[in-house]
């Protein structure tokens, strides 16, 4: 298969504009009950930090910091614009989707309806050493969303 | 009786007089089965023998051969196949241990380069618990000793250093490297001195491609009387290893590097220190008699020889040996050296691109590691990759030193005596492109 596949559009376009990044500039907002984790893929060094705010049972803010390729960068960018605002039990809900998807090796198709941008990542389910990249701050953010709402008391 | 095949016979054929070039590499590249295919619809260009090198069909076949016609255990057994095996082992022990000019018993078979380190850190470790016996008692440690590595080494002869130094109280110090990738030796001066018990460092970084001064830095040890470690994974595949010559106490080096199959590396040991040194692993074949509350143990290498041990591997590995020597080790280095040149020369004229290590023109392995600013190294591999350029990408088993040049990752290419000019102009080629597909 092609780079094109793996690299689409998208992709690039977030792996430059980065939406959601600023985690150390920006607070979390007032009365939202917030976590945050880090995640470092030992294999490249990439690392990355999200931090989660939830209330009124929505994700009202997700930023974060990181430093890695151009997947795993554009995964957290796709993954900022898709969640906040979400529902929490329906965030969770697309984090197991993506996941799913990105494991399946090129097995599950991507439903943008479901994923939006997050779909245009089915090609790397292709690539096994590129599942992580893409992977990884939705990891931590599945980490910072459990220690949030364990905070908020839900 | 089997005869020996002729690929296990010490006497292998001269190497030519003529320098290797480009005609000779291609008909080199013949005998290995695996470069031979097309990868992403394009040729390979394997250029990741750093981390692992490919087989001849001559390697491939002295491993079947084991298993078609000697399959046995060694060091037992009376019975035909087991003598033929056990022949075959020490054969191969003695190929390997000529190769890299060490007596037969000096050669102790591991699984790897990083199980040699290991065994050395655990063996020290075992010399300085109490009840140790009194012949091991110049390998213990304790607060206020000193084991000194270098900023370039790769984990495996840092990480076992480490623990050995937190199970012991002794501490670890480092030598610096400078911003060219050159050991700082007068720094070396001042941090080894009469509390160093342990230098261990690499022969060849397999990041920056620099060759260190193993003789200055072997006199400093021995100086103050400390132990000498060397690794030689970059440095025994790649060029001339006369273990004897450098003088040092300890090395390792690794098979899967120097065209043999993973599993079997090699810890070379002055037969006066292997013998004085308490064992690794326990169990059968290293033992002379056993007791219900003890053991005596075997000389050297037997003594670090616990269970059964990898045969064919061992067998696989002379026999890249002897393709090695009739090649010659020499004229490896020198292309080897060209390639290197290039590639350096190459990369640093490339818009963006920061290579690590000596700078163009100063001798290095045929290796490089760099930089593409704005892209990542895993994108930089994955782009190569989608033209049939097998490139590692990460830190290489070396963070401290990506550290130290203020980096997280970089791709690097690495030669072997199969890599043509063409193989390195394909690379640079590239490289070039890659900073225009990602908009960097």
């Amino acid at each position: 298969m092609g780079l094109e596949q793996l690299y689409q559009q998208v992709i690039l376009d977030h792996s430059k504009s980065r939406h959601g990044s600023g985690l150390a500039s920006t607070a979390a907002p007032e009365g939202a009950a917030s976590g945050q984790s880090h995640q470092l893929n030992p294999v490249c060094g990439d690392e990355i930090t999200v931090r989660v705010a939830v209330s009124d049972g929505h994700v009202s803010q997700i930023r974060w910091d990181g430093a890695g390729c151009s997947i795993s960068m554009a995964s957290a960018s796709v993954l900022s614009d898709l969640a906040e605002g979400m529902e929490i039990g329906e965030f969770t809900g697309v984090i197991a989707t993506f996941r799913d998807m990105l494991r399946s090796r090129g097995k599950v198709t991507a439903d943008p309806e479901v994923l939006g941008d997050a779909a245009a990542f089915e090609g790397v389910s292709r690539y096994a050493a590129r599942v992580k990249c893409a992977m990884i701050s939705w990891v931590a953010a599945e980490d910072a969303l459990g220690q949030a709402v364990s905070k908020s008391g839900k | 009786m089997v005869a020996t095949p002729a690929h296990l016979l010490p006497s292998v054929g001269l190497p030519s007089a003529a320098q290797l070039g480009n005609e000779e590499v291609l008909r080199i590249r013949n005998d290995f089965p695996i470069l031979q295919q097309p990868v992403n619809g394009m040729p390979l260009v394997y250029l990741d023998s750093g981390a692992t090198s490919q087989n001849p069909l001559s390697v491939i076949e002295s491993e079947q051969e084991f298993y078609e016609q000697r399959n046995s255990a060694v060091h037992r057994g009376a019975h035909f196949l087991a003598v033929e095996a056990t022949e075959g082992f020490e054969d191969a022990r003695a190929t390997v241990a000529s190769f890299i000019v060490a007596d037969w018993d000096e050669v102790v078979w591991t699984s790897n380069a990083t199980e040699g380190l290991n065994l050395l850190s655990y063996s020290f470790l075992n010399a300085s618990l109490p009840g140790a016996a009194p012949e091991a008692a110049q390998f213990a440690l304790g607060s206020g000793d000193e084991i000194v590595v270098t900023e370039m080494e790769h984990h495996a002869n840092l990480i076992p250093w480490q623990q050995l130094a937190q199970r012991t109280g002794a501490i670890v110090r480092y030598i610096p490297v400078d911003d060219h990738g050159v050991l700082d030796l007068e720094a070396a001066e001042s941090i080894v001195g009469p509390r160093t018990r342990i230098l261990a460092f690499t022969h060849a970084s397999n990041v920056l491609g620099t060759i260190n001064p193993v003789e200055r830095l072997v006199r400093l040890a021995h100086g103050v009387g400390a132990l000498v470690v060397l690794d030689a994974c970059q440095s025994a595949p790649h060029m001339p290893l006369d273990v004897k010559d450098l003088d040092v106490d300890f090395a390792v080096l690794s098979g899967h590097k120097m065209l043999a199959p993973t599993g079997v590396g090699v810890l070379y040991g002055k037969s006066e220190l292997l013998n004085a040194m308490p064992p690794f692993l326990t169990g059968g074949s290293m033992i002379t008699t056993v007791t219900m509350e003890k053991a005596e143990f075997l000389p050297s290498p037997q003594r670090f020889e616990a269970g059964t041990q990898k045969i064919s591997q061992a067998i696989a590995l002379a026999s890249a040996a002897n393709y090695l020597t009739e090649t010659g080790m020499g004229r490896i280095h020198e292309w080897e050296s060209v390639l290197g040149m290039r590639l350096v020369e190459g990369l640093a004229s490339i818009p963006g691109v920061r290579v690590l290590g000596p700078e163009a023109g100063v001798e290095r392995l045929g290796l490089a590691s760099f930089d593409v600013e704005g892209v990542h190294a895993h994108d930089v591999g994955q782009f190569l990759d989608s033209r049939g350029i097998a490139v590692r990408v990460g830190h290489h088993c070396a963070q401290p030193l990506h550290r130290r040049y203020g980096l997280t990752a970089t791709t690097r290419a690495s030669t072997y005596l199969y890599n043509t000019t063409d193989d390195v102009d394909a690379l640079l080629e590239g490289v070039a492109a890659v900073r225009g597909y990602f908009g960097a």
